[in-house]
């Protein structure tokens, strides 16, 4: 573990690279899914913002698969988190009220609408990718704004009703099977992410992060395996755009902002990228933060937010699992 | 019809000017520095501010207040090119992006901390509202005084980077920083000096844009894609690109929303991203 100092800055991530990855289930791993089990039952009132926290956890580590993994920055991730949440949401309110099928069909759309993209965002530099994920996904607000007839526009899209999971688990106001529900697919996911990631396909991403350049050299084809890995980070971002519509029971023309998509990586780079725990340690931060500080007032909420990232640019390169890592490295004597 | 034609080409070529002036700066730091400066608008604010607040509270009349509005704003410029933006030039993308994500997050917030949260208003001097009529066309004066300032400026900015001693060491420190710095060339002057040019053509921007863009604490936030577009579309290091790029833009989205206000927005992030996939390095794309 002492080779995992990496930091968030792509370019000086190689610590990481360095090691082979390592399938098996450290104990620090197993704890820390231990914790929302936990904290379902010890904070019984905090089950609704504990809900939230998982999905968006789930859907920042959807975009530390681009990221964090193969280096693609992106300012319009909330996109496929907004097209999920509209495919179940619009599925629920047409009828259908199943809720593991309104999962699936959520990310086979957001995948669809993510594949062509994907075509757009790999072949161009890093300034062209930042503007075509931005663009993209303010093209999509507009659309969703303007078609108010199928989305509700800015008003949003009301009575997503969903059915009892398996016929057992009612959906109710306490956010008692929403949090059960989230944590579960939230928890399958991730596991079938972890083995995405430490698979040979995983280690050649982070190969073409380190040197896009060299990796055609001992044949991996880059702009197909970018093209893949940015397809999977749209379906798992609509996964958690439809647990969003399935759990709130809304869909808010929001989840498809620019302010989502910047949150989201400030979650990401807060908890620490390129380490999928890093994703869920930032959004459980971020938005507890958010839920104690913007109660306060929330002007102060976005200075500080903006002075944390400055300082963790300029200071914490690695975010809050990175800082964890070399304070580790510290403090264990040389061997 | 034909008046209606040239009314929407004229306004959309005064909305570009404008984002031509206050992205022109953006181009520089992109093209000189490398640097993803989403943060660029906080400028544009601070000179709108700036103008707003010496017109409101201390009676300063409108053409007085652009000088001032240019030089707090590049005064903030330099001040914090030499404080934090140096630091990052080598950065990854990612960084900056995040640096001036935070930045236009703070300032965001110190704007509504200040002044609140509602649109500021400008009372242009009389001189400068109303119409000229021409036969069978009403042209807005202060479209008309934009375009007309905006070109001089144009012009001014284009002999200082042809002409002048300081203009050959932008542009060879932007072609070579390393061989510019072997010549002797204090590459890190350039790179302040520049940035804070940008910066005060931001906030004059900002100023001379009060009555068209609006300004309210999200300044930054709203138009940012604007900016990056104008410098992304024109490519990055040069001022034929951008300009075109601008005009280009804004001729499109007020054309977009008066004939087509249904779709609104659409048209100019439709725009974009078809240009971003024709001209992949811009339409003027610099020799590498």
């Amino acid at each position: 573990m002492a080779t995992r100092s990496a930091s968030v800055s792509i370019s000086r991530a190689s610590a990481v690279a360095s090691t082979l990855p390592d399938d098996r289930w450290k104990l620090l791993e197993i704890v820390f899914w231990l914790l929302p089990v936990l904290a379902f039952f010890v904070f019984p009132n905090y089950r609704v913002l504990g809900s939230q926290i998982l999905i968006t956890g789930l859907f920042a580590v959807s975009l530390d698969l681009i990221l964090g993994y193969a280096g693609i920055v992106s300012l319009g991730h909330a996109a496929f988190f907004g097209v999920g949440a509209y495919a179940a949401g619009l599925l629920a309110v047409h009828g259908w009220h199943e809720p593991i099928t309104g999962l699936v069909v959520a990310a086979i759309v957001a995948a669809t609408v993510g594949y062509p993209v994907s075509f757009l965002v790999v072949r161009g530099s890093d300034l062209t990718r930042l503007m075509v994920t931005l663009g993209i996904g303010l093209m999509l607000w507009e659309v969703a704004n303007k078609a108010a007839f199928v989305t509700g526009g800015v008003d949003g899209l009301a009575g997503v009703t969903i059915d009892p999971i398996f016929g057992v688990g009612r959906f109710d106001i306490g956010g008692r099977t929403a949090y059960v529900y989230a944590l579960a697919v939230v928890f399958i996911v991730f596991v079938v992410l972890r083995r995405i990631v430490h698979s040979p396909f995983g280690l050649s991403l982070r190969g073409i992060r380190e040197g896009a350049k060299r990796m055609p050299a001992i044949g991996a084809p880059v702009a197909r395996r970018l093209r893949t890995i940015f397809t999977i980070a749209a379906a798992v971002a609509g996964i958690a755009g439809a647990l969003i519509a399935q759990t709130t029971q809304f869909v808010g023309i929001d989840t498809l902002g620019f302010p989502r998509s910047a949150e989201l990586l400030i979650m990401l780079v807060l908890g620490g990228a390129g380490r999928l725990y890093g994703g869920l340690v930032g959004a459980a931060l971020f938005m507890i933060a958010q839920d104690y500080l913007s109660g306060i007032d929330p002007v102060y909420w976005q200075f500080w937010i903006g002075f944390f990232l400055v300082v963790i640019v300029l200071f914490a390169h690695g975010g809050i699992l990175g800082g964890l890592d070399t304070l580790r490295t510290r403090l264990r004597p040389r061997q | 019809m034909i008046g209606n034609v040239i009314g929407v080409l004229f306004d959309g070529l005064a909305y570009g000017s404008l984002l031509f002036i206050i992205a022109v700066g953006l181009s520089v730091t992109l093209g000189l520095m490398n640097f993803v400066n989403l943060a660029h608008g906080t400028f544009a604010m601070i000179g709108g501010y700036v103008c707003v607040l010496l017109m409101t509270r201390a009676g300063v009349p409108f053409l007085a207040t652009l000088p001032i509005a240019f030089a707090a704003a590049a005064l903030v410029g330099l001040v914090l090119e030499v404080t934090l933006y140096r630091r990052l030039y080598k950065a990854s993308p990612l960084d900056q992006v995040l640096f001036s994500i935070g930045i236009v997050f703070m300032s965001i917030a110190m704007a509504t901390y200040w002044f609140g949260a509602s649109q500021q208003p400008v009372a242009l001097p009389s001189y400068l509202r109303g119409q000229v009529h021409l036969p069978g066309l009403d042209l807005g004066v202060y479209r008309l005084f934009l375009i007309v300032v905006v070109a001089a400026l144009t012009l001014v900015l284009q002999y200082l980077l042809d002409r002048t001693r300081f203009g050959s060491q932008v542009r060879a420190s932007v072609d070579n920083a390393t061989a510019a710095a072997g010549l002797g060339i204090d590459v890190n002057r350039v790179f302040a000096l520049t940035f804070a040019l940008g910066s005060g053509l931001a906030g004059l921007g900002g100023a001379l844009g009060i009555d068209v863009l609006g300004l309210d604490p999200t300044f930054p936030l709203k138009y940012i894609v604007y900016f990056l577009l104008v410098v992304s579309v024109g490519g990055s290091g040069t001022m034929k690109g951008p300009l075109i790029a601008a005009l280009i833009l804004g001729v499109f989205d007020v054309a977009g929303k008066y004939y087509l206000p249904q779709i609104g927005g659409f048209v100019i992030y439709a725009l974009m991203v078809i240009l971003l996939i024709v001209f992949p390095a811009g339409l003027y794309a610099r020799r590498a």
